[in-house]
């Protein structure tokens, strides 16, 4: 059989990974600084033994409620802690619980979503009328539950973020899911013969990889946000584990007028993280979105 | 128009039984119950009290009579009693939904304040330095935990009054409703309403400045600028208007959200709202309260998605639901 050679295909050799990136820097210079933020505190979860010298969970009585300084570059807590330590070790709970849970209750939504667009009729409004009642219920009162039943700690958290997660993302990806349904790629692999698997998995899922990206990236943000307001009620992760909505309760409110150091750091710190995340979540969407780049 | 509402109304029904079958499972899946709560901080567990207790209030009874219950409660309207302080729950709720709702309202109104011009300008001047503040400051308002802002705003408050009249002044923790007091309300409310108001209108700041960039690049724009039409009349009058329908829902479903949702602010301001109760009624595995609560948060989000349609069609004259 003969083969037709692309002349123009061959003439343009695909950018390299590091052009792209510089590409995508050049033209997000928030999404940039974004993923830098983001990329510092990956950084510091990682090597946070490295970057610290105290022990983010033993008291100092000594040491109370010490301005910022030479010895504690963010002071210290009521108990004595090294806040620059706590707010490090910090990193590592709010990554693991963004993470786990944004990738987790991404995936599910990702593959609800694209099944019920694809199967359609009856199952998908089923589906959609149980992603109804979730969606309606309050992210956080879900969450509530979910700690109630299961308890505290950072497993449980996970699981609490996670669930409000699956409605919210199986609808960005039935959305996506439905267009490319309709694409002559998808009768053609339904005329092959391949199982609903196949087309699903092989098919329709690499195609909505764009919205579900961006939702797992804002996901990421929202879950270091839900386990701040958690662990902030006194419901998500419990003493002594260094988190930053643990820290700015009880003591934060007490002592805000005479160390206003324990109150302003750790919310510093939540709001750099879910900035980042959020700034780069929206650099990915205007990269993904070919609209956008017109 | 009316045979639309009705159908949307009618369409609420199963979203309202789903929320109302999770809201019991989930209540009975937490470990313990009311009556174990309420004795333990009375001091004695005697089997026979507990038993009485739970006789008294209905949860010895098998689910499914517990659930014909409740369901019946919510076609008649009858909510019960509290289990955990066995006054009437409407007067609880009531209590609470007054000061709850003014917060919303107030957030809602300083969100569409800041929202609407700063998204509009933030899409009419697009890549310039204007544009970059306003969405730092939008990206931002997403980012700050509203608790955080509001121990920062007490912080301020604190060291600002203490500054200018020597003696630190605290906004005032009892509720007064606005028509008896209302200096001492607004000093109240103010705070909490501004502390969510700038996340809220963090949200819908993007809504409308993504929405204003998509219409702002449509024929009829271009066409309009052609005539010689002025450009911020072109704005206000074309672009606006049109971009008004992802806002309006962004609004409305982030004030359905807050009046439930205020858990964390309303524990900073130390606000006796919907909020807290919900959080001290599944503490106290107080279950007709919760059921309660979540039926009346869901209920106020479909009817809110309802008024969104309704105002769509308002909004954009296209669109019209009786054909």
């Amino acid at each position: 059989m003969a083969t037709i050679s692309h002349p123009a295909e061959e003439a343009l050799p695909r950018p390299s990974r590091l052009a792209t990136l510089w590409q995508f820097c050049a033209q997000n210079p928030l999404g940039a600084a974004g993923g830098f933020v983001v990329i510092v505190m990956i950084l510091m979860a990682a090597f946070a033994d490295l970057v610290t010298v105290y022990d983010p969970t033993r008291n100092n009585f000594g040491a109370m409620l010490e301005a910022p300084g030479r010895e504690y570059w963010l002071g210290t807590d009521q108990f004595g802690r090294d806040l620059y330590t706590r707010i490090v070790y910090g990193a590592r709970t709010a990554l693991t619980v963004g993470f786990v849970s944004a990738f987790i209750g991404g995936t599910l939504g990702l593959i609800l979503g694209v099944a019920s667009a694809y199967f359609g009729g009856r199952f998908d409004l089923m589906l959609q009328g149980v992603m109804d009642v979730l969606m309606a219920f309050p992210l956080i009162i879900l969450a509530l539950a979910v700690v109630a039943i299961f308890g505290t700690g950072t497993a449980n958290v996970i699981i609490a973020i996670t669930i409000p997660f699956i409605p919210r993302c199986a609808r960005v990806v039935r959305s996506s899911a439905l267009s490319v349904r309709e694409t002559p790629y998808i009768d053609a692999a339904r005329a092959c013969g391949f199982s609903h698997a196949r087309i699903v998995m092989r098919h329709m899922v690499p195609n909505v990889m764009a919205p579900y990206l961006v939702v797992m990236t804002a996901a990421v943000g929202q879950a270091i946000l839900l386990e701040a307001s958690l662990s902030f009620l006194g419901l998500g992760v419990q003493e002594p584990v260094p988190a930053w909505g643990l820290m700015l309760r009880g003591g934060a409110q007490e002592y805000a007028e005479s160390a206003p150091w324990v109150a302003i750091y750790p919310g510093i710190a939540i709001s750099l993280a879910v900035f980042g995340f959020n700034l780069f979540g929206d650099a990915l969407r205007d990269w993904l979105d070919p609209k956008l780049k017109v | 128009m009316f045979v639309y509402v009705f159908k949307r109304v009618l369409l609420m029904i199963p979203t309202l039984f789903g929320a109302a079958v999770l809201v019991f499972l989930l209540m009975r899946l937490i470990p313990g119950d009311v009556c174990v709560l309420r004795l333990a901080t009375g001091g004695g567990m005697d089997p026979q009290v507990l038993r009485n207790c739970r006789a008294e209030i209905g949860t010895d009874q098998p689910m499914a009579v517990q659930f014909y219950r409740f369901i019946k409660g919510l076609v008649t309207f009858d909510f019960g009693k509290s289990m955990w302080t066995g006054r009437p729950i409407v007067e609880e709720v009531g209590l609470r939904f007054e000061l709850s709702l003014q917060v919303a309202i107030m957030a809602t109104i300083t969100a569409i304040l800041l929202a609407i011009p700063l998204g509009t300008i933030s899409a009419v001047r697009q890549n310039t330095w204007i544009d970059y503040v306003v969405r730092a400051f939008s990206i931002a308002g997403v980012a700050v935990p509203s608790f955080w802002l509001g121990i920062l705003l007490i912080l301020g408050i604190l060291i600002a009054s203490k500054a200018w009249f020597g003696t630190p002044w605290m906004p005032p923790i009892t509720y007064v409703p606005i028509w008896v007091d209302p200096l001492h309300n607004l000093s109240m409310l103010i705070w909490p309403a501004l502390a969510t108001g700038y996340r809220y209108s963090a949200v819908a700041t993007r809504m409308t400045r993504s929405a204003m960039l998509e219409v702002l690049r449509e024929d009829y724009v271009r066409t309009a600028r052609a005539k010689g039409v002025f450009r911020k009349l072109v704005v206000r009058r074309h672009a606006l208007r049109n971009a008004l329908l992802p806002v309006v829902t962004i609004i409305g479903i982030e004030f359905a959200f807050l009046m439930g949702g205020l858990v964390v602010t309303e524990q900073v301001f130390n606000l006796n709202g919907l909020g807290k109760l919900f959080v001290e009624s599944v503490l106290n595995q107080d279950y007709n309260m919760t059921q309660a609560l979540v039926m009346l948060v869901v209920a106020i989000f479909a009817f809110t998605n309802l008024a969104i349609d309704i105002l769509y069609a308002w909004l954009d004259p296209r669109i019209r639901y009786n054909r």
